[in-house]
């Protein structure tokens, strides 16, 4: 196959990039921030997707790279002069400081990656449920910090403001682009190959020879990256931020993009991100009053989150493995089927490994299972329910 | 004052136990985290705000019936055609239907606290020497005990006990010996809509201002705590819920000033380091507390 052909998959999520870039240059500036909001959705969610995704582990921290980024860029783009006297607890390294904003995207992505290679160093021996947990504590810590430490970020949670709003569509599309383009070129190389191995069978990955902590270290710490400058363009956006925003809700709403587009495939973190964004702002607007023809609508605050909530429950009753069934979308003609075909069992398995990809074929039994699966989960993203059953 | 943070800590502890128990039995048969256990706590509490002006009895009864039926109804509506999916799958689902759950409250009650007001000569001092000890105290600790008792006793002296407990240990082969799955399931449900009805009730008196998000923080905490111990065994989970609650009490009492504000970051680098040295929880069984477990 040739480097063009192999590079067909990232032709879908670049494309459904764009296309909500376009119909978001059209609208107004109010409606604008709508699909700006959206595009730095898919930015998270494809930076969710690398580890998650691909590790098949889940994690409830991958947020608080997010928050780093966005305060590390902030911070840095505030002008030093006015800089003195809101934070005036700052450390005196970022008081005397400040950079642009392009700069400003890159520290935030470098500082993304390297808190994620920090924290990943001693929690990638950790799987299943442990793992979900220990993330979920580097979020609480983050969060507590964050709030209370002034030497980082403004005292006791106050907003950081006045941060240069620099964040257009423009810049939002590129970003997008540029973590769509990264995971992609993750998941098709040689390391991305050996951890989607891993993903589909520990045992074989780990008998053909994969170091499973490493392969997963090294997606966490992209993951950080791509989180990290998502959190610079929301920051960016906004023009504000505080602790409560890059938290719980944010991490709910992230990965029920995830799951909603398919957490197996950098398509459907795209195809989930937007879906899930507009309607989700779409709604919330709803709640400030929505004109319908004739009449005007006004849902009651908190619909909004009822109404994702329950869309959200019926999606996994229905189609558990989400909108694509954790498959890339491959952009392809009629008459290149057989191609076609080819490339999905590339994407969906572990090429690289003859060994493991045969023994991912066989049926898996889930244990959990009372009553044997219709189709086998697409992206087996495990936990630690998957493990041996215990004694009661 | 170290002993009265003990005992402050204790009380807490057991409160997290009783909570930590109804993840652990959901958890026992169906493998499922139930984040919406929270949602039961938060409904509990709301429909004792509701019946705050009726005779006390009738108030904790609507409580209980509240917390049951919907713990029920749960099941029906949203985990049950769940059943067999991946388990990242239910994971979000749970998170989910806490979402819907709390967006229904924020509806029916707005973001503003309602103050659910009984059973207030509980939160009087029963002082002893310089020691303050509130009869709330004795109350949580007390329940607790019965509670934690009356599940024991449950599951090891009754047949439905037996069928959970055999389901816990494997459903599969539990169900071909002819343990009836959707009763075992329902009644794992039941219990933990019972043990939420108690964890609102107690909750409610000591801190009588309900929000949305009541019972979510309640629930998280005792999570992470049942997950430290071993949320593979009931007593294990307990354990670790009783533990956490421990712990996030007494480093708010005895943390110094300059510190307390982190006290949540300590708790939560404890938890980190628990996981690491043993990953299948503190108290789980020798040999599984393997790295990764293929």
């Amino acid at each position: 196959m040739s480097r063009v052909a192999a590079a067909r998959p990232l032709l879908a999520p670049v494309l459904l990039i764009l296309a909500v870039a376009l119909i978001g240059s059209t609208t107004s500036t109010a409606t604008q921030q709508n699909f700006i909001t959206a595009l730095v959705s898919v930015t998270i969610v494809v930076g969710l997707y690398v580890f998650i995704g691909n590790a098949g582990v889940i994690s409830f921290g991958q947020i608080s790279f997010v928050a780093i980024g966005a305060y590390s860029a902030g911070e840095l783009t505030l002008p030093t002069q006015p800089k003195h006297f809101v934070l005036p607890g700052l450390w005196s390294f970022i008081q005397n400081h400040s950079v642009g904003n392009i700069p400003s995207l890159a520290i935030a992505a470098g500082l993304g990656a390297l808190y994620a290679l920090a924290v990943g160093l001693p929690l990638m021996r950790l799987s299943g449920l442990a793992a979900g947990i220990a993330t979920f504590a580097v979020l609480e810590i983050t969060y507590n910090v964050l709030t209370f430490w002034p030497k980082i970020a403004p005292q006791s949670g106050q907003t950081l403001s006045l941060v240069p709003t620099t964040t257009g569509l423009t810049q939002a599309t590129v970003g997008a682009i540029i973590a769509a383009a990264a995971a992609f070129l993750y998941q098709s190389s040689r390391r991305g190959r050996l951890l989607r191995a891993s993903r589909e069978d520990p045992a074989a990955a780990q008998a053909a020879g994969v170091n499973i902590r490493r392969e997963r270290l090294i997606a966490f710490t992209l993951s950080g990256a791509i989180a990290g400058l998502a959190g610079g363009l929301l920051v960016h956006q906004i023009g504000s931020i505080i602790p409560s925003q890059v938290y719980l809700d944010l991490t709910f709403l992230t990965l029920a993009m995830l799951v909603v587009g398919g957490t197996g495939s950098l398509w459907g973190a795209t195809v989930g991100a937007i879906i899930v964004s507009l309607l989700d702002t779409y709604l919330s607007n709803a709640e400030n009053g929505l004109h319908l023809g004739f009449f005007k609508l006004t849902l009651p605050s908190g619909a909004a989150d009822l109404i994702l909530g329950l869309l959200m429950v019926a999606m996994l009753i229905f189609r558990p493995q989400g909108l694509t069934g954790g498959r890339e979308w491959d952009l392809t003609i009629p008459h290149l089927r057989r191609r076609r075909s080819e490339t999905r069992a590339d994407a969906s398995g572990a090429s690289g490994l003859d060994q493991a990809s045969l023994i991912a074929e066989s049926p898996n039994p889930t244990d959990s299972a009372t009553e044997p699966a219709a189709e086998r989960p697409a992206p087996p993203v495990e936990s630690p329910l998957s493990g041996p059953r215990p004694e009661g | 004052m170290l002993l009265q943070a003990i005992i402050d800590a204790v009380a807490v502890g057991a409160l997290y136990a009783l909570v930590a128990v109804g993840l652990a039995l959901v958890f026992g048969v169906m493998r499922l985290i139930n984040f919406a256990q929270g949602e039961l706590i938060t409904a509990g509490a709301y429909s004792l705000y509701l019946t705050r002006n009726l005779p006390l009895v009738v108030s904790i009864i609507v409580c209980f019936v509240v917390c049951v039926v919907l713990s029920v109804l749960i099941e029906r509506v949203a985990f049950r055609p769940l059943r067999g999916a991946s388990p990242a799958t239910t994971l979000v689902a749970t998170f989910a239907v806490a979402f819907a759950l709390e967006a229904v409250w924020l509806i029916a009650f707005t973001p503003q606290g309602k103050t659910a007001d009984l059973l207030s000569t509980l939160n009087q001092p029963a002082t002893h020497g310089s020691l303050h000890l509130r009869w709330l105290t004795i109350v949580e600790l007390g329940a607790g005990l019965l509670l934690l008792g009356g599940t024991a006793l449950v599951l090891n002296r009754t047949t439905i006990g037996l069928h959970m407990r055999a389901a816990a240990t494997n459903f599969r082969d539990a169900q071909l010996l002819g343990v009836r799955a959707d009763r075992v399931i329902m009644f794992a449900f039941v219990m933990a809509g019972v043990l939420a009805a108690v964890v609102s009730l107690l909750l409610t008196v000591s801190q009588p201002l309900v929000t949305p998000t009541f019972g979510l923080d309640v629930t998280i905490l005792a999570l992470v705590g049942a997950v430290l111990g071993g949320i593979d065994r009931l007593a294990s989970a307990t354990a670790g819920g009783f533990l956490i609650g421990f712990i996030t009490s007494f480093l708010g009492d005895e943390l110094p000033a300059s510190l307390s504000n982190f006290s949540l970051s300590f708790t939560f680098g404890i938890v980190i380091l628990v996981l690491l040295i043993r990953p299948a929880g503190l108290l789980a069984a020798l040999g599984q507390s393997s790295v990764e477990r293929v």
